[in-house]
Order: structure tokens, then sequence, then C-alpha cells
């Protein structure tokens, strides 16, 4: 934002008034205010959170919303339409598939799976990720070398290619999907980890921890940790929606979930043979997908805008 | 610069050994006995298991295994593929050229799009025009291709009958194979029947494969162009009464244009994952397809050797990216 010196002339008093109230100290802001009044001021941000929360309610409570079972079959129903083109009804309003399931029932109930799938591969790969992270940042030498190293071995890869090979080695499955989809994008986290650690180590706070006596865990954990967080935090704002998409990508090519989970990749998988004669079978489940992974990264995007402002452009 | 080259290529050596030694460890990884595995399900006698047990070195310790197998990588032989019998190279080799043809006009559609748009959404910063390019950038960022795929084709090859739905050409041509690049063959033969075949062939997989690069092109350019255009040498052009449009394309395009480069180097790996996906959706006979199959027929070294080729690719083109960026910008070079 460019301060221009003839806007600034012209301020009201008025105004300076409104300024001066907001910057008075009524409550001292906490980081979590601060934060809230950055992202806050980002509507696409505020509009994916509002997106990410609703999805997660969906997924809270698909058994109340969702109008049949998720792989319950009716066999008088195959591929019907949506219930606004002839044919459909709203029995089943976004359709059925080939063996006559509820669309919606499907995507609701899909809504669990892509969001644990997201949570839980984040989760795994920051807390791996920071470990060896600062790992790498504190014992420096051969350990660095060696963990800093294999993450570049694992960048270097494609990333969906090696998903692709560890699931296969491992077997195809949810939780084999998971876990390869968590090593593909460890790197990531351990050079942010790595990086932020790096930083904070050369401050005078550990330096006089260290007099203090403070043990290598204690200062990794109670001292460097918290004030690496925002960097953290950001990488796996934004890391959620690539899990996602990864591990819808896995299930897609028939690794990922297995039938009859109703995940959303897997789902589409099923699809792709009635791509000619039903396109509601395809075109709901990818929406689904593209509307989640949109919000995550607007979510991103704002929290990154919120709390790492030398990041913002 | 010698030295600049140097460094940058040493470095690559420990990443390459990294790479090998995870190739050969994840393969190893595969539960249940390799040989049985090959014998399939009919079975093998103990004295046949263990004599393939020794031609096959399975009874050397693992790290005498490794160093066999990094010989055998550094000459050139990574086995043969379980199904064909075929050297896994030859097929790679084979089949490279369609996935290149494929990834190179769809990086191509991502520059000639993506460059355009970004630079004028910086030259009309939170104009509509602005608003609408990112929006759209961050969409196609979001977007799960092998779905877009599906539905690109339900609306141009379904819907409105313009593109085939799958394949590399009709099969009513055959051409023989010179460069591998059909486009490039077909006009060698002067066939221009397989021309047209072949271009409406790659349509559709190449804006599919190049959506995310474009939307990552774009958000780049513009926030690069942003940047520049910040800078007191555009105010002095300006300043000293250049047109507006000699401005914006030479005095800060072309700085502009060096963050675009190294982006567009980063962009190779996620153009091989996504042509596992797009070359899988429209049957494209490229390497994606054939790992695919690989995995499905458990077919383990060509999993291996196009684990490790590919990861070569990415390898090689990062450095030359590096070293172009090292002649763009000497600031780079002379700073290692």
């Amino acid at each position: 934002m460019s301060s221009d010196p003839i806007v600034t002339a012209t301020v009201t008093d008025a105004q300076l008034a409104s300024l001066a109230g907001l910057s008075e100290p009524a409550a001292q802001p906490t980081p979590f205010r601060e934060f809230w009044r950055h992202f806050s001021a980002n509507a696409g941000a505020v509009g994916g959170l509002v997106i990410v929360i609703t999805v997660l309610l969906i997924a809270v409570f698909a058994g109340v919303l969702a109008p049949h079972s998720p792989i319950a079959i009716d066999n008088a129903a195959y591929l019907k339409p949506p219930a606004w083109q002839s044919g459909g009804s709203w029995t089943y309003p976004l359709g059925t598939d080939a063996i006559g399931r509820d669309i919606l029932s499907r995507l609701m109930y899909g809504a669990r799976l892509s969001l644990s799938i997201g949570v839980a591969v984040v989760a795994l790969s920051v807390i791996v990720g920071t470990c060896l992270g600062m790992a790498a940042a504190f014992f420096r030498g051969v350990t660095e070398i060696a963990i800093m190293r294999l993450m570049d071995v694992l960048l270097s890869l494609p990333s969906l290619l090696l998903a692709i090979v560890i699931v296969a080695i491992l077997g195809p499955g949810l939780m084999n999907a998971m876990l390869a989809v968590a090593v593909v994008v460890l790197p990531h986290y351990v050079r942010t980890a790595r990086a932020a650690a790096l930083t904070e180590l050369s401050r005078d706070y550990v330096t006089a921890a260290r007099m203090v006596g403070a043990g290598n865990l204690r200062l990794m954990f109670r001292e460097v940790l918290p004030n690496c967080m925002a960097p953290l935090i950001v990488q796996a704002s934004l890391g959620v929606s690539t899990a996602i998409l990864d591990a819808a990508a896995l299930g897609f090519l028939g690794l990922g979930a297995q039938p009859p989970s109703p995940e959303w990749g897997t789902m589409l998988a099923d699809a792709r043979e009635f791509v000619l004669r039903a396109w509601w079978v395809v075109t709901f489940p990818g929406l689904v997908i593209l509307i989640t992974v949109l919000a995550f990264n607007l979510l991103g995007d704002g929290m990154r805008d919120a709390l790492d402002p030398k990041l913002k452009r | 610069m010698l030295r600049f080259l140097f460094t940058r290529v040493s470095l690559l050596v420990p990443t390459f050994f990294g790479m090998t030694l995870l190739a050969f460890l994840l393969i190893r990884l595969v539960p249940g006995d390799p040989i049985e595995t090959m014998a399939g399900e009919r079975g093998i006698d103990k004295a046949r298991h263990e004599l393939l047990l020794k031609e096959y070195g399975l009874d050397r310790p693992v790290i005498v295994q490794y160093g066999i197998y990094i010989g055998r990588v550094l000459q050139g032989n990574l086995g043969k593929s379980m199904i064909t019998q075929e050297p896994v190279l030859k097929e790679f080799l084979t089949l490279f050229p369609a996935t290149i043809e494929l990834a190179s006009f769809a990086i191509l559609f991502a520059l000639l799009l993506g460059i355009p748009a970004g630079m004028l959404a910086a030259v009309r910063r939170n104009s509509i025009f602005d608003h609408g390019v990112m929006g759209v950038s961050l969409t196609g960022y979001s977007m799960p291709i092998f779905w877009w795929g599906l539905l690109l084709i339900l609306l141009f090859s379904v819907q409105l009958g313009l593109t085939p739905v799958s394949g590399r050409l009709d099969f009513k041509y055959f051409i023989e194979p010179v460069t591998g690049f059909l486009l490039i063959d077909s006009l060698l033969a002067k066939d221009f029947g397989a021309f047209r075949s072949a271009a409406l062939h790659l349509v559709l997989p190449m804006i599919v494969l190049g959506t995310v690069p474009l939307a990552v092109i774009a958000r780049m350019t513009r926030s690069s162009m942003l940047e520049v255009m910040g800078e007191d040498y555009i105010r002095t052009a300006r300043a000293k009464g250049l047109a507006p449009l000699r401005v914006i394309a030479l005095h800060a395009f072309r700085n502009a244009l060096i963050p675009v480069v190294t982006v567009i180097g980063l962009q190779v790996g996620v153009l091989f994952t996504g042509a596992i996906l797009t070359e899988t959706i429209f049957s494209w006979p490229g390497v994606g397809k054939w790992l695919i199959e690989a995995i499905n027929r458990r077919d383990y070294p060509v999993l291996q050797g196009g684990l490790l080729l590919l990861g070569l690719m990415v390898m090689t083109v990062n450095l030359l990216v590096d070293i172009a960026y090292g002649f763009i910008n000497p600031r780079i070079r002379h700073s290692r």
C-alpha cells in the first residue's frame, strides 16, 4: 500500500478521531485478535472459511443430513438423473450412480473421508517434519546432511509418482494412500521447520536459555518451537488442500480408498466409464473436490497473509 | 561461471545416489519373496528357487546387492519388464516422446496464456480483469485435473463432437516413428490428414495438463510484474516520457520474466505428475500410462526404472534452469 501524502493531508478530524479510537488499547490485542483483524479483512479467506465450516458440518452430521445410506443400493434406480432433469425425482436429488446408490448421500459421507484425510495427512507430516527439521537445525553436521539430502531426493521425484510407487508397494487402500501422501509432502515441512529454527537459534533468548542450563529437548520444544509456529501453520493450512487433492488422485487411479467407500476420488474412478451417458455421476464428485480444495486454498492464503506479513505481496 | 557450474553439478551426485538408493530400497519393501512373485501361482520347486536366488544375486548382503544395482544403472541397464521381457530403458525411450510432446505443448499453452494474462492483470491492477484472472487462476490451481479432463471430454467430445475421446492418432493412419513426435513425423511423411488427427487428439490433453502450470505462471507473472513496476527505473522511464506500452513491454517485462523462468523449471515435476493422470484419462500412450499399467500388473522393475528415470529428468531440468538462471542473472553465479 502506498501512503499518498495528498490523501493523508485531507483526512478530516472525525476520521482522525475514529482512527485514534481504533488504536486506543481498550483491551490488549491478543495474538488471536490481531490475527483475526487481518484475516477478516480478506473477503476470499472468510469465504473459504465459511465453505470449510459448511463442509465440516456436513461431514459431522452426514448421518442426519443424508437422505440415504451411502452404500444402500436401489435396484430400481440405476443412473437416475438429478431431480431437475426429466426422469429424475426428489428421492435422489443429485441422481444415482451405476448401481443405484444416492449420489448426494455418498458425497456427504465422502466429506468425512476427505476431511479426515486432509487433517490426518497434514498432522502426520507436520509432526514428523517438525521433529526432523528441528533435529537438522539443532544437531547440524552429519544429521543435517543426511536429513536434508533425503528431503532433496524426495523433492526431486514427481510427487504423485512417488506416492503411487509407495502405494503400489504397500498395497492399495485408504491408510496406505494417506501414508504415501504424508511421505511425499514431508520435505516441505522439514524445510520450513529447519529454516524457522535456524533463524530462532541465533537469537539471544536461546543463548540465555542455554546458559541457565536448558537441555536440547527443552530448548527445541519449549523455547524454539513456539516461535516457529507461524510458518508451520501457514504451510499446514495450505497443505490440507494438497493432501485432499493427492488422495483423491490416488483414489481415482484405484490406489486409494477402495469401493464401496464413498471417497470422492474413488467415486470418480467408478464413474469414468459412464461419462458418455450420465454426466451427473462424473460432474458432482469432482465439483465438490474442486470447491473444498479451493476453499482450503483461500483459507490458507488468508492465514499466510495474516500470520506472516513478510510473505505478503 | 565454470566454478558455479562445477559446484552446481557436484551437488547432484549425492542426490543421484540417494535416488538410486530409494528406488532400490522401495522395491525391496514389496512384501513376499521376489522369486515366488515372479513364478506366479504355479509355484516353484526348492532347487530352482535356490538357483534363481543365486542368479539374481538375492543371496548376497543387501549392500552388495545395492552395489551391483548401482553398477548396472550406471551402465544404463535398468532390468527387464517382468511382463514383456523388454529392457525397461528401451520401453521408456519408446514411450517418452509421446509424454514429451504432450508436456511441451501443455507448457507452451500455459506460457502463451499465462504470461499475457498475468501481465495485463498487473498493469490493470484491481480492475475486474485482474480479479477475474486471479480468481480463475486460483480455481485452476485447485483443480482436480483428472476430473477436469473428464469434464472437457463430456463437453467437447460427447456434446459438441469436436475432439476425439482418447488416444493419440486415428486408427486409419499409420506414421512411421522418426522423431517419436507425431506432429513432426506426420509432417515429415507429408500426411496432413494424420497431422490434423494428431493435433485434434492433442488439444484436450494439452489443456488438461497445462491448467495447473497456467495458473501458477499467471500468478507468478502478475506478482513479479507488480514488483518490477514499483521500481525506480520504471518511474524514470515514465518520467522521461516513454510510451506506456514501451515501458511495460521493454523495461518491466524483461526483468519480470526472471522469476517466471524459475517457476517454469519447477513446473516440470508438476507436469510429470499431471502426465500420469492425463495420460490415464485420455489413454495417451506415454510414460505415465505405462507406469500405471505396470502397477496393475505388479511389474516392479518397470516401476523402479520409471521412478528413477523420471526423477533424473526432473533433476536435469532443474539443473538446466539453474544454469540458465546463472546466465541471465550474474548475481546468482557469483554468490556461490
